[in-house]
């Protein structure tokens, strides 16, 4: 496959752009893999990938039944961040937001990676008190974050409305400067297009139906496109987890609800940082096209439809109107929802679960994104060696039994 | 949006005026010498079913009731509400949901 450069893009580019290969192969499924990976995310993919480059496994197949990208990981609003409370979460969002800052060059495609700074805004004393909390433990983990006050936020973003009479008045903020965002379908596609080249099948619409299982022992799945045989099994299915799980015959600590974002009219640059705001269930950022991308908080309910309900959007939206005034008549271009696989804890789950061979990475919930070369990273070595690494062992299944919790659901109420 | 009718008071609302508890007819442990396993599992595990489901609601700005509710979590469509104390889905409403589904050409529950 030949590298992308600024040589074969001049060279392209006199040929009138008509040699580009295509980025990743398109094969038939073949009768049988060492791994099976169910789930063409940007997490399966990523495992894929770390699989074949980091630990010489490359009999690898991605089965995901739409397009690559197409789940959460090409809906979600970006937001790459690890100043998280607890040290197990820190060590795998560093992990990632690291592995992050060098994935355009690693994966010879253009992430457009941008650490532009993700700013959390403090707007209650107790709020303020948490995030003091998570700063020191950011200092501990080696996630550099700091601690501004109401004038550096109005710096860092003239549009926010610092009014000390505001219903949740501004009181400071955590910041992480090398927070930022990436392009999602980017991310996907660098993912499939390295994995592609190191010989690992990806194989689109094709839908797993069923999972065969001889002896507690899987074998084999069923597919759209026909039976498959496998030796280990990667399930990295978002909120159809708790749907895999019982083609195998387990059950899943797992809800699956929508979570909703939307872009407003392309406006000319009005913010250069991501501002989340917590206490109000609302964030922003502005795109490289100008629009004002928008998120904010879970529904509340059971839903497989991808679609979320109005009450949401009008909580975030009221939420914002009050944080940025100057938005208030923007018209707002496009929404959209994904299913997010919520967790009691609000920390993902990645290890062996009660059927041999089987292995799932999951519960990412409304905050994967910013995970995904990490959770690729350490999901690879947990399938290589049939073990959890270091970095994936505290996020075992075991945990909800053992009262082990990763407790961010209470650190940070939008976890994003 | 959901359009609720709470069985307690009878009005009709949309749903935020409600709160939803989660999945229905979850049995309570016994309470003592609960082994850890089967502790995790009654307070994490649910069914998440895509289809027909079982819910618990309360109307939180309305009469502050709990009641149970029936609903397809694929299409969103409520089939019915019922008493907080009834043990099961009441076979009228199971019936009534079962066909409601088929007749959209769905099964019951879907897995893709
Ligand atoms: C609106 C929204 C905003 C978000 N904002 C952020 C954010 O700002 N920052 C952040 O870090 N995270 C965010 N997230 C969360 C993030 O998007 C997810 O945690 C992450 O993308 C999950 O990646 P994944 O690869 O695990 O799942 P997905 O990308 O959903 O991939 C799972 C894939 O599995 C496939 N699949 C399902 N069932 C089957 C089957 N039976 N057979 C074959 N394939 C199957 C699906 O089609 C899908 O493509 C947001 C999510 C949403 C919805
Ligand atoms: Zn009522």
């Amino acid at each position: 496959m030949s590298r992308y450069s600024i040589f074969s893009l001049a060279r392209n580019a006199f040929a009138q752009h008509r040699n580009w290969q295509r980025a990743w192969r398109d094969p038939e499924p073949k009768a049988a893999y060492d791994v099976v990976i169910v789930g063409g995310g940007g997490h399966g993919l990523a495992t894929a990938y770390y699989l074949a480059k980091n630990h010489g496994v490359s009999n690898v197949a991605v089965l995901e039944k739409g397009w690559i990208g197409g789940g959460n990981t090409g809906r979600n609003t970006t937001i790459i961040r690890s100043n998280y409370l607890r040290d197990e979460s820190a060590a795998l969002y560093e992990l990632s937001r690291r592995l992050f800052e060098t994935l355009s060059q690693e994966l010879n495609f253009n992430i457009m990676f941008s650490p532009r700074g993700v700013l959390m805004l403090a707007q209650t004393e107790h709020e303020a008190r948490g995030y003091q909390r998570t700063l020191h433990a950011t200092r501990l983990n080696d996630a550099p974050t700091s601690w501004v006050d109401r004038k550096r936020v109005k710096e860092l973003c003239p549009i926010v409305n610092d009014d000390r009479n505001a219903r949740y008045p501004i009181l400071g903020g955590l910041w992480q400067p090398r927070g930022g965002t990436a392009r999602h379908d980017a991310v996907a596609w660098g993912y499939a297009r390295a994995a592609s080249e190191l010989g690992v099948d990806i194989i689109q619409n094709c839908p797993v139906e069923g999972i065969d299982i001889e002896h507690g022992r899987v074998v084999g799945v069923r597919t759209g496109k026909g039976a498959i045989r496998c030796k280990k099994l990667g399930v990295v299915v978002a909120g159809h987890s708790t749907r895999l799980a019982d083609m195998a015959g387990f059950r899943l600590p797992i809800e699956s609800v929508a979570l909703q974002a939307y872009v407003s009219e392309p406006i000319k640059p009005v913010m250069d940082i991501v501002i989340m705001a917590n206490t109000v269930h609302g964030y922003m950022s502005q795109s490289d096209k100008g629009e004002l991308v928008i998120g904010g908080g879970a529904d509340s309910y059971l839903n497989y439809s991808q679609r979320g309900s109005w009450s949401a959007i009008e909580e975030t939206t009221r939420a914002l109107v009050e944080t940025f005034p100057i938005i208030s008549r923007l018209k707002m271009l496009r929404q959209w929802g994904g299913i997010v696989d919520m967790t009691g804890d609000r920390s993902p789950i990645i290890g062996k679960t009660p059927v041999g061979g089987v292995f799932v990475n999951c519960g990412w919930g409304t905050g994967g994104f910013k995970a995904t070369p990490g959770s690729g990273h350490c999901f690879a070595a947990t399938l290589s060696k049939g073990e959890p690494d270091d970095v994936a062992a505290p996020f075992s299944l075991e945990r909800f039994s053992e009262g082990r919790m990763i407790d961010e659901s209470a650190a940070a109420a939008v976890a994003h | 949006m959901l359009m609720i009718q709470c069985p307690c008071c009878g009005a009709t609302a949309e749903e935020a005026d409600f709160h939803c508890g989660g999945e229905a007819h979850i049995v309570r442990l016994a309470g003592d010498n609960d082994a850890d396993a089967d502790l995790g599992a009654y307070l994490f595990e649910r069914a998440n079913p895509k289809g027909l489901c079982f819910e618990r609601w309360r109307h939180q700005y309305g009469c502050g009731k709990w009641f149970h509710l029936a609903r397809d979590s694929r299409t969103m469509e409520i089939f019915g509400v019922y008493d907080i104390k009834a043990p099961a889905p009441p076979a009228e409403i199971v019936a009534e949901a079962r066909r409601r589904i088929a007749a959209r050409g769905l099964p019951e529950h879907s897995n893709n």
